[in-house]
Order: C-alpha cells, then sequence, then structure tokens
C-alpha cells in the first residue's frame, strides 16, 4: 500500500499491513523506513487527542483511521506546523482560557441529579484533540474567534449547576465568540467524540439573548437578519 | 526561570499537586513533554475509589481491609489509612471542582465494584473517569492562573550537595520544539511522570509516554527506588491491540469464557488472581474471551460507550452481539521512586507522585480505582508539603551552566551514526519481559532477561539517531526514553530475581509461595544495583 505524506515536500511511502490504523503505519514508516518522520501520539486508543491530522481533505484521529491505499496525509489547519504533522496547538488551547472555560470557584453541597448530569455529558466527553478547530472555516477572517471546542467547553460549565456565575461566562463569549460562528457544521462532521459544537454554541446564543447580548451582525446585516451564511441566529 | 517549585509531569498527580502547591502559595510552573490533557491519566475507565457508600453498605474500614489484602503484606498500614480516610474528601473536592461524575437516581455520585473490591466502590463518569477529571484539573489549573509549559522533555534533575546531604535545586529539559536545553531552578521538585509499562513495548495497555522518565533520573540523581519487581499485568486487553477492556466490564457482570465457552475463575478477584487463571489457560492452548453480552445493549451503551467503541474499532468485533478476545497485558507499575510520610524521596527538596513514586499504599498488587485515588490524595500532599519546604529554602544557586553540559550530550547523541537499530531493541525487550518477566516467572529465565539486557547495555555506544534535526526530534526524545527504559529493566530484573518468593504480581514458579522470614519487606535498589530490604 502507498499512502503520500505531507512533510516539507510531499513524500510517498510504501509498506505491507494489513487492516491497520493510520498510526500504526506510521509507526511501520518511522521505525523501518524513516525515523525523521514526525507526528505526536499517546494513548492509540482515542481518547488523548494527540494524533489528530488530516486524510485526505478531512481531519481523522491517526489511531482511529483505517488507512487506504493513495490516502493524502497531511497535518491540521489553523494551527503553526512545527514539523511534518506536528502542529503547535498552544495558541489553539489559549482560547480555552480566553474563554475562561471552568467552573468559577468550587461548589459547595450541590445537588447534581442524574438528569442534571446527562445535560452536558457529552460536552465533558471532549478529548481537546483539535480536529473542530482545523475544519473550522471561521479562522481564514478572524484568527481570535475563540473557536468550537473551547465554546463547546463554556457551555459544559454553563450548563452545569455548579457554576454561579454564568453572566460572566457569557458576556465573556461575546467578543470573538458566539455570534462569529457561521453555523456551517463543519466541526460536528469531524468530531471523534460525536460532539456538535455548533449545537452548543446555537445554545449559548440563545443564553446570551436571554441575557441581554445581542447579534452585533444584527445591525450590519440587518436586512438578513441572520450571520453570514444566512442561517437564522435564533 | 526560577519558581518555588517545579513539577515534572501533568498527568493528574502533577495537575492536584499544581493547585495544592499554588493554593498554597508557591509560585509553580508545570513541565510536562507532552500537552497536560495528552497524559495517561485521560486514559482511565473504571473509577476512582471512596467508600461512600451510595450503592449499599461500605466502609473506611472495608476499604482499608480490601487495600492491604490485595497488597499482600507489602503496604504501610499507616499509609493506606490515610489514603483511605482521605477518599471521601478527595473524591468530594473533585465534585465541587466540576468532574461531571455519573450519578444515581437519588443524585448521588455512582459507584460500582472492581476487582477485590468488597462493595461498589469506584466513582466513575461512565467509562471516562479519567478523561473527565484530569481535563476538570486541567481547566482549574487554568482558572488558576497556574503556568503550564508544554512539550519540555526532562533530562536530569539538578542537586548539590553540602554536609553529606544531597538537595535538589532545580532540572534540565529538552524544549522539543526548538531543540534547545532550558533550565529551570528551584527549590522544591514534584516528580509527577507516571510509570514504567512501556518497557513492555506492544504488550502494555499504557500510553507511549509511560517511559519511566522521571524514575530513571530520580535514581540517577540519589533517589531510592523500591519494589520494583511488581508489576501489575491487566486481565482483560483486547488480543490484537493491547487496547484495555476495562474491569468495570467484569463488575457489572461480565464473563470470562475459554474456547469452549467456559468460565474458569472468579472474574471478580483481584487482578494478580485473575491474570494467572488466564494465563494458565492460555498456557493450556486455549483462547479467552470477555463476555457481556447478556448486559444488553441499552446498558453497554449507558455504561460502557467507550468499550464497545474500542473493541468495534481495534477488534472488528460488537461486544453486544460477540464475544471479546481478551489476554492479560503490563498495566500499572507498583514500584517507583521511594517518598517518606510526606511524599518526599531521601533528595531533600525532590518529591514524587503519582505512578512514579511509591508511596507504599500498593504493595504487591494494586487494587483497581486506588491509582486515581492516590494522585488526588498525595498530589495535595507532595503539593503543600513541597511549597511549605520551599519557603524555608533561601539559597540562590546558579546552575545556568547546565545548559552547556547537557547540550554537549545531546550534541553527541546527535552526531553518532546508528548503526544498531534502538526501536528494534525496545521490541525485543518488550518480548522478553512479556515471556520471562511477566504473570509466571523463574529465575533462570529472569537471569537469562537480564543478560540479554547487559547485551543490549554493551551495544548502546553503536545506538544512535537517524534524524540530525534540532526541531521537534522525536526520534532523540525516544532514544532518551528509551535509555531510561534499559536503566529502569535493570532494576526490575534485579529486585525479581532476588525475591526470591511468590507475592501479589511477583509470582515465582521456582518459589511459588510467600516467604514472610525473608521478603515481607520492601525491596530497595540504588544506583549500584544493590538490592536490599526494609519495611
Ligand atoms: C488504560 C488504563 C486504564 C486505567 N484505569 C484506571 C482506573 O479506572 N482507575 C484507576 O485508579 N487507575 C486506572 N489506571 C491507572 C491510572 O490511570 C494511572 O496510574 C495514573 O493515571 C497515573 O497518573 P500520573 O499522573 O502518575 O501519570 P500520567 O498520567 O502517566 O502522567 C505523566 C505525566 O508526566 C509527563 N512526563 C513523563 N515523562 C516526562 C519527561 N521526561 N519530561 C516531562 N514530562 C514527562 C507526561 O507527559 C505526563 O504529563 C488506568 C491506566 C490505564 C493505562
Ligand atoms: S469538540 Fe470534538 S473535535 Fe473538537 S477538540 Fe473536542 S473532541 Fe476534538
Ligand atoms: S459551526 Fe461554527 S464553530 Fe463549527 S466549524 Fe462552523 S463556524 Fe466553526
Ligand atoms: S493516540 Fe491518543 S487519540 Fe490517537
Amino acid at each position: 500500500m502507498k499512502i503520500n505524506i505531507q512533510r516539507e515536500k510531499l513524500t510517498q511511502y510504501e509498506f505491507d499491513l494489513e487492516d491497520a490504523t493510520l498510526l500504526e503505519a506510521l509507526n511501520e514508516i518511522k521505525i523501518n523506513q524513516d525515523a525523521s518522520l514526525v507526528y505526536a501520539s499517546g494513548c492509540r486508543s482515542s481518547v488523548c487527542g494527540s494524533c489528530a491530522m488530516r486524510v485526505n481533505g478531512k481531519e481523522v484521529l491517526a489511531c482511529a483511521y483505517k488507512v487506504q491505499d493513495g490516502d493524502l496525509v497531511e497535518p491540521l489547519k489553523n494551527v503553526p506546523i512545527i514539523r511534518d504533522l506536528v502542529v503547535d496547538m498552544s495558541k489553539a488551547y489559549k482560547f480555552n482560557a480566553k474563554a475562561k472555560a471552568w467552573q468559577s470557584s468550587p461548589a459547595k453541597n450541590i445537588s447534581v441529579t442524574q438528569e442534571d448530569e446527562k445535560i452536558n455529558e457529552v460536552q465533558s466527553d471532549c478529548i481537546l484533540c483539535g480536529a473542530c478547530y482545523s475544519a473550522c472555516p471561521v479562522y481564514t477572517v478572524n484568527s481570535e474567534f475563540l473557536g468550537p471546542f473551547s465554546l463547546t467547553r463554556v457551555w459544559r460549565y454553563v450548563s452545569d449547576k455548579r457554576e454561579d456565575n454564568t453572566k460572566d461566562k457569557i458576556d465573556t463569549i461575546q467578543t470573538n465568540g458566539v455570534w462569529d460562528c457561521t453555523l456551517c457544521n463543519e466541526c460536528t462532521i469531524v468530531c471523534p467524540q460525536d460532539i456538535s459544537s455548533k449545537a452548543d454554541i446555537e445554545k449559548l446564543r440563545a443564553k446570551s439573548a436571554i441575557s441581554g447580548h445581542m447579534d452585533p451582525n444584527f445591525g450590519s446585516f440587518g436586512g438578513f437578519g441572520g450571520s453570514f451564511d444566512g442561517s437564522p441566529t435564533f | 526561570m526560577r519558581s518555588d517549585v517545579v513539577i515534572i509531569g501533568a498527568g493528574g498527580a502533577g495537575l492536584v499537586s499544581a493547585i495544592n502547591a499554588h493554593e498554597s502559595g508557591a509560585k509553580v510552573i508545570v513541565l510536562t513533554k507532552e500537552y497536560p490533557t495528552r497524559s495517561q491519566t485521560c486514559m482511565a475507565q473504571g473509577g476512582i475509589n471512596a467508600a461512600l457508600s451510595n450503592a449499599g453498605e461500605d466502609s473506611v474500614e472495608a476499604h482499608i481491609k480490601n487495600t492491604l489484602k490485595a497488597a499482600h503484606g507489602l503496604a504501610q498500614e499507616s499509609a493506606v489509612k490515610f489514603l483511605c480516610e482521605e477518599a471521601i474528601g478527595a473524591v468530594e473536592w473533585l465534585d465541587s471542582i466540576g468532574v461531571p461524575f455519573s450519578r444515581t437516581k437519588d443524585s448521588k455520585i455512582a459507584q460500582r465494584t472492581l476487582g477485590g473490591a468488597s462493595a461498589a466502590r469506584a466513582c466513575y463518569a461512565q467509562d471516562y473517569t479519567g478523561l473527565k477529571i484530569l481535563h476538570t484539573l486541567y481547566d482549574r489549573c487554568l482558572s488558576l492562573g497556574i503556568e503550564i509549559l508544554d512539550e519540555r522533555y526532562l533530562l536530569e534533575f539538578i542537586t548539590n550537595k553540602s554536609e553529606n546531604k544531597v538537595s535538589v535545586c532545580g532540572v534540565s529539559v529538552l524544549n522539543k520544539r526548538s531543540g534547545e536545553v532550558e533550565i529551570y531552578e528551584a527549590p522544591s521538585v514534584i516528580v509527577a511522570t507516571g510509570g514504567y509499562s512501556k518497557i513492555f513495548h506492544k504488550h502494555t495497555t499504557n500510553s507511549s509516554s509511560s517511559t519511566g522518565d522521571g524514575i530513571a533520573s530520580a535514581l540517577r540523581a540519589g533517589a531510592r527506588l523500591s519494589d520494583m519487581e511488581f508489576i501489575q499485568f491487566h486481565p482483560t486487553a483486547l488480543k490484537n491491540s493491547s487496547i484495555l477492556i476495562s474491569e468495570s466490564a467484569r463488575g457489572a457482570g461480565g464473563y470470562l469464557l475459554n474456547s469452549i465457552g467456559e468460565r474458569f475463575t472468579n472474574e471478580l478477584l483481584p487482578r494478580d488472581e485473575v491474570a494467572r487463571a488466564i494465563y494458565d489457560e492460555m498456557q493450556k492452548g486455549e483462547d479467552v474471551f470477555l463476555d457481556i453480552r447478556h448486559l444488553g445493549e441499552a446498558f453497554i451503551d449507558e455504561e460502557l460507550p467507550q468499550e464497545r467503541k474500542l473493541a468495534i474499532l481495534y477488534e472488528n468485533i460488537d461486544p453486544v452481539s460477540d464475544l471479546i478476545p481478551i489476554k492479560p497485558v503490563a498495566h500499572y507499575t507498583m514500584g517507583g521512586i521511594e517518598v517518606d510520610s510526606e511524599s518526599m524521596t531521601n533528595v531533600m527538596g525532590l518529591f514524587a507522585v503519582g505512578e512514579c513514586a511509591n508511596h507504599k499504599v500498593h504493595g504487591a498488587n494494586r487494587l483497581g480505582g486506588n491509582s486515581l485515588l492516590e494522585l488526588i490524595v498525595f498530589g495535595r500532599q507532595a503539593g503543600n508539603n513541597a511549597s511549605k519546604y520551599a519557603k524555608n529554602v533561601k539559597k540562590d544557586e546558579n546552575i545556568s551552566l547546565h545548559v552547556e553540559v547537557e547540550s554537549e550530550v545531546l550534541d553527541k547523541i546527535r552526531n553518532c551514526t546508528c548503526r544498531v537499530s534502538f526501536y528494534e531493541k525496545h521490541k525485543l525487550i518488550g518480548d522478553i519481559f512479556y515471556k520471562n518477566v511477566g504473570i509466571k516467572r523463574d529465575k533462570k529465565e529472569l537471569i537469562f532477561a537480564l543478560d540479554e539486557i547487559y547485551k543490549i547495555k554493551d551495544d548502546l555506544p553503536l545506538m544512535g539517531v537517524d534524524d540530525k534535526s534540532k526541531i521537534y526530534n522525536n526520534n532523540l526524545v525516544e532514544f532518551l526514553e528509551f535509555k531510561n527504559m534499559l536503566e529502569l529493566c535493570e532494576t526490575v530484573l534485579l529486585s525479581a530475581i532476588a525475591r526470591g518468593e511468590s507475592r501479589g504480581a511477583h509470582f515465582r514458579v521456582d518459589a511459588p509461595s510467600e516467604n514472610d522470614a525473608i521478603f515481607k519487606a520492601h525491596s530497595i535498589v540504588d544506583e549500584s544495583g544493590r538490592v536490599s530490604y526494609e519495611n
């Protein structure tokens, strides 16, 4: 089987593996053919988020994707490439801090029910792989967009009874946040954990509106009554 | 760069230490060779133990008793007592900072039974317990503004000696992105770098980062290692990929079957016993399977969603309708850096916590759910004590000259021609260890394995890296990891050969019973390779 890997130059590798994951293929190439190939990995079981990359233009986890003849493997988008398939996630991760994606203070004696826990169960499955961040088209126009995973994380905490200052959380995500999303759904399609950041952003928009915030696009795009792609925002 | 406390490792242990050191007023820097959320802690599925009695009757005493029993006389009672007593507060704290634990119908934290426990004691978040704890801890660190530097690989602990005392004064690390050596000065350093099961190469459930770096570096810095021979095999890893199927599958009523569909052991015994029962079946030529079909699709999707996903992806079978092919593989390393009751090693100012440390709570066999607990309980202790210690040290040390020393070492490795592949050697070690230093051991085979390790050590000058780049040279990092593992292999074997008895996870066919008269004691191994026993 042959695959092409986007390194400094597009490079083709050939190997003999059956029913293998892309991560196994990369390991095989590195160990037996070219020790200078670099990529990140850890758990090899789709839970640490290290090995996100793009195959044929779509974000996948290398350890969860079964490699196919002719695949084109590239690093994630919207992040600086350090080398080969390794990208620098530090700026992307910093959006979690900018979005204050955490519980403001330790909770005291708050009873969480089975139903409460289900509300954000999916959101707390996020493995911070960055696939959604790579797939999001907004970054080509706004590099400061808080982005899908950090907004999903804000929803996780905002929707949790244990959070005692949701106002501050909602206020924080007004700039470069919920209104900058085009609701294109690209993030949802690539998420290996079946999280829909788009849906979370919509929920955050609704919550923002209830808290008295307005869609800033509403003024400039007044006639269309929606965001960039024309989809309704409420 | 200078701070009060430097923490190496950003798994559960590192992050809990960081939060506590920060909260007790220290300036903290956390360094990790990955990103914090990628640490192995995210892989834990089963749960974290605390006698909350939320799903039936339980007590701290029962937790202590179960832990001591599994430890086979090798745990320190006071440490176990501390661990189990603190457990309830530890889980409450996790709950208070937002860990989304699964709940019971009456809004309590849900609990399930893991092997060796007399009650449903493990608190869980579906089967993503470790993931959700680690990410919540990470978020908490962000909220406190704790400085975490990613992709810094620990090279050495820097120490100084005065009046016969060795104390730590900083660390040297390789910045993986720039390829430069950096020095971080601090009077207190906490090692939280995880275990060493990766010496088993592909025969382990662990993340590829579990290479025991912190333990090997601590040994070189003068710390003592203890109980290195005790390596736990998890009974149920997927047969082809060694990926873990959590014990909670058995806890929920899963069966172990052989090729003819017979159950052959009590599935809820401690791990060492179940692993040996499976091993015996496999020696007879049987294949072994985990059967959870009778639990039903709804239950599996609710309580074990990750397990189903993993079995489909990595074994091409759906546990809702198929048997899961399994085998036991290396899972947890009970041994590590010896610490006292304050989490400090015998090197002043050097603390250790988590899987890399030996707090003497697991003894010869760890109970499922006690490791995540250890991270929280002792992480808190290590963080507070490191902070306190730092306040009492007034010395300013200039250790920046170590940049040059370490850079030279790395340049030398980069310039060496690679004639023998260390990747091949690691694979060889993994196979030898699985066969000879695994579930059942024999003195002759252990000695054979040690000889092989010495041969590989002799070949080290012929090994090197093909990648000469400075930027993100994983080839170089993996070689450094390999060297650390090689050092630890030797300590494991020396300890396993010396312990001429069977106890917990260490089973010697040539000495199948426990010998309390000589061996009811912790093994200690120092850098010269001397093994001694202490209580
Ligand atoms: C698949 C699996 C399932 C498990 N399930 C459970 C369970 O259900 N319950 C339970 O109690 N336990 C469980 N365990 C065990 C438990 O998860 C681990 O023992 C625990 O997470 C170890 O945490 P730690 O913080 O000590 O180390 P880790 O989480 O391994 O973190 C180590 C950190 O050190 C860093 N590091 C390592 N070397 C260096 C270096 N040279 N330089 C810089 N940084 C370095 C790493 O990058 C990482 O950040 C499980 C383990 C596995 C593998
Ligand atoms: S939301 Fe999904 S795609 Fe985005 S980082 Fe989390 S797990 Fe990855
Ligand atoms: S839905 Fe929003 S966040 Fe998701 S990819 Fe599209 S623009 Fe980005
Ligand atoms: S290696 Fe962890 S997600 Fe792929």
